[in-house]
């Protein structure tokens, strides 16, 4: 409801007087380049805060060898092309492009500049000088799954979503996978809001979903609204991306935080060194690209044991989120007991799995 | 739903149209007045940053409302200094107040990022509280919503019920005739704009200290425009104003459930809702002049001349 933004006329001032400056530095200084490219604002305590950090690992690893530049709140349309234009012509060597909505953007721009390297955070689309990364943030839901499954008293868990797309899609169904397995009765429930960003439209998705019974909340969007709204009504949730105890002390159980420091450092490395080749990165729990915070001192003890057990099981290989059996919503198996998902399918992730309220928006 | 889940529900919808009514019932007057002001955007962001700002610092939530109040006012000082002393256009001067505002904002509100705030107490209106479900829905708030309560039915009353309400809206109605009068056009118009942007500044306090009590850019996320396309929907009538406001704040909350539930409507077809009910308002207003547009200030957007 709430997109009419002319802020981003101002936006493109700022852009313009922010890339004028990096011109200049560009003339004082021979330094590698990289460029950052944000879809939220740095200081949002989530998603965009979290690759910002990867930023000044940068920084601090190679000092004076390397500047970095971001733009932040950069819309996933039209005005993506243009920024990314604009770091290229600016002499940017390598750009990290961090969101979804950029992929086609990046895949031209990078056309047209043979010579910079791109990066793109989770898509799927790759040329000679364009490189994707991802997280395995499944395996952490299938954490944060096992742990509401064993705590919701009301067997319903309320689930803010944002868009409809495979990543969103296969975070909720790994949820309600490790979720079933430890509580076969419970249920999520899923409302989106078709935003990454809309704190007031978040703590609404909140409400509602508390309202209808939720007793726990967990959100694939980025600011900590909803963890407030838990913690004012006396519900349970989960951080998103970074750790949002300040907002929630009480409520938080649990949260995924995303490290990008040590893949950021590599490949600014590669690209410095002559090294970098585009290729698909998609790491886990394991690498250390998704990590965790505190446990909440309201968790139990069986409960943090049930939790470490996927968790190592996941970094040791011997569980997998998806592993079968697992029934679609109508019941149908997908996958047979004894085999699990490939990436190629997980990648693609379009349906719900059993256990999740209502029909997924194509 | 239990009868307890409707409740909640109406309640939510209650806290949700309670920046509309705030920030369209200032519109509202400053429209009556014969002025448009786009900014509420931006004025409703200074409103969030200051309040946020100061109740930060001070620990007292109620005080920054004031200080959202006070920097709302600001702002819409500056827009009648444009469009009253320069006589620039409104419509420019609007849209410049609202990107200014989110710019201005998003720098001041830096180091305001991250910070975790309480909310503003809650006060319970002794024995009307008790009654069952009235006193959840309205004897139980923060004093931003009893305030929302208040406000729509002493604007009203000041606009139809009271001298200087029939000159406000003489002065929106024609400037000319009213000037000839002996009445001062531009203080009046001064005074409906300042007023709106005290109220935009509250709207903005209300969400950066009760509802997501927190600050970040951008946080109004185009209530402001909703507020304004609330005036044109309630064709400039307060009654109508606050219907509207909670008729949007239904719509916004109840697609929310619908997808709990497990409704198949799409979402952003509800989001459309109230931009599509306002253009079918504003058809409805050309097509019967005579009756809609009755309370639509005749002089609105156009700039008045002393001398002339």
């Amino acid at each position: 409801m709430f997109n009419f933004k002319p802020k981003h006329i101002l936006q493109s001032l700022l852009l313009v007087m922010a890339l004028g400056s990096t011109v200049l530095s560009a003339a004082t200084d021979d330094a590698f380049k990289v460029g950052f490219v944000y879809v939220g604002p740095v200081s949002d305590y989530g998603w965009t805060y979290r690759h910002d950090v990867g930023r000044k690992a940068i920084e601090a690893e190679f000092g004076d060898k390397v500047t970095t530049t971001f733009v932040e709140s950069v819309d996933e349309g039209a005005d993506a092309e243009r920024v990314l234009r604009k770091l290229a012509q600016d002499g940017h060597d390598l750009i990290f492009t961090t969101s979804f909505g950029y992929m086609n953007a990046t895949v031209k721009v990078a056309k047209s500049f043979p010579d910079v390297k791109f990066e793109h955070a989770t898509g799927y689309k790759r040329a000679e000088n364009v490189s994707t990364y991802s997280a395995r943030f499944y395996e952490g839901r299938a954490v944060l799954g096992t742990i509401a499954g064993m705590m919701t008293e009301t067997n319903t868990i309320g689930y803010i979503a944002s868009f409809p797309i495979p990543e969103v899609v296969r975070g909720i169904n790994a949820t309600a996978i490790a979720m079933r397995k430890v509580n076969p009765d419970a249920q999520i429930k899923v409302v989106w809001v078709n935003t990454w960003y809309d704190p007031a439209k978040e703590a609404d998705a909140a409400k509602t979903l508390i309202d209808q019974g939720a007793d726990i909340v967990m959100q694939h969007t980025d600011s900590p609204a909803p963890l407030q709204v838990a913690e004012e009504r006396g519900v349970l949730g989960f951080g998103q991306a970074s750790d949002m105890k300040t907002f929630a002390p009480k409520a938080q159980l649990q949260t995924i935080i995303d490290d990008w420091n040590g893949y950021y450092v590599d490949r600014t490395r590669a690209a410095m060194e002559g090294s970098w080749e585009s290729v698909d990165t998609w790491q886990g729990i394991k690498e250390g690209m998704v990590g965790f915070g505190d446990y909440n001192t309201v968790i139990s003890d069986d409960v943090k044991a049930a939790a470490e057990i996927v968790r190592s099981g996941i970094v040791g290989g011997t569980i997998h989120p998806f592993q079968g059996p697992i029934r679609n919503q109508s019941g149908e198996e997908v996958v047979a007991e004894g085999n699990v998902l490939s990436d190629e399918v997980l990648l693609g992730m379009d349906y719900y799995v059993e256990g999740i309220v209502g029909s997924l928006p194509k | 739903m239990t009868s307890d889940a409707w409740v909640l529900t109406a309640l939510t919808i209650i806290t949700a149209a309670t920046p509309l009514v705030y920030a369209a019932i200032g519109e509202l007057v400053v429209e009556k007045s014969g002025v448009l002001n786009l900014g509420v955007e931006g004025m409703m962001l200074a409103g969030a940053v200051a309040s946020f700002a100061v109740a930060h610092v001070t620990g007292l939530g109620y005080l920054g409302a004031l200080a959202g109040a006070v920097a709302g006012t600001t702002l819409a000082a500056l827009f009648a200094l444009l469009t009253l002393g320069f006589q620039a256009s409104q419509v420019a001067a609007g849209l410049s107040l609202t990107i200014f505002g989110t710019g201005l904002t998003a720098l001041l509100g830096q180091p305001l990022v991250g910070i975790a705030f309480k909310g503003v107490p809650e006060f319970a209106i002794p024995v009307l509280a008790e009654v069952p479900v009235i006193g959840q829905l309205f004897f139980r708030h923060d004093l931003f919503v009893y305030g929302s309560f208040i406000l729509v039915p002493a604007v009203a009353w000041f606009l139809y019920r009271t001298n200087a309400g029939l000159t406000l809206r003489a002065v929106g109605d024609s400037h000319d005739a009213a000037h000839a009068l002996g009445i001062q056009v531009l203080r009046w118009r001064l005074a409906a704009i300042l007023f709106g942007g005290c109220c935009a500044g509250i709207a903005g306090s209300y969400l950066a200290l009760s509802y997501s009590p927190m600050w970040v850019e951008n946080m109004t996320a185009g209530r402001g425009w909703i507020a304004l396309a609330l005036v044109v929907f309630a064709t400039w009538r307060p009654g109508r104003l606050l219907l509207g406001a909670y008729l949007f704040g239904a719509i916004s909350i109840l697609q929310l459930h619908g997808q709990a539930v497990g409704l198949e409507i799409p979402s952003q077809f509800m989001s459309m809702l109230p931009y599509l009910a306002t253009i079918i308002v504003l058809v409805l207003t050309s097509m019967d002049r005579g009756k809609i547009s009755l309370h639509a200030p005749r002089c609105i957007g156009q700039p008045f001349y002393p001398a002339s």
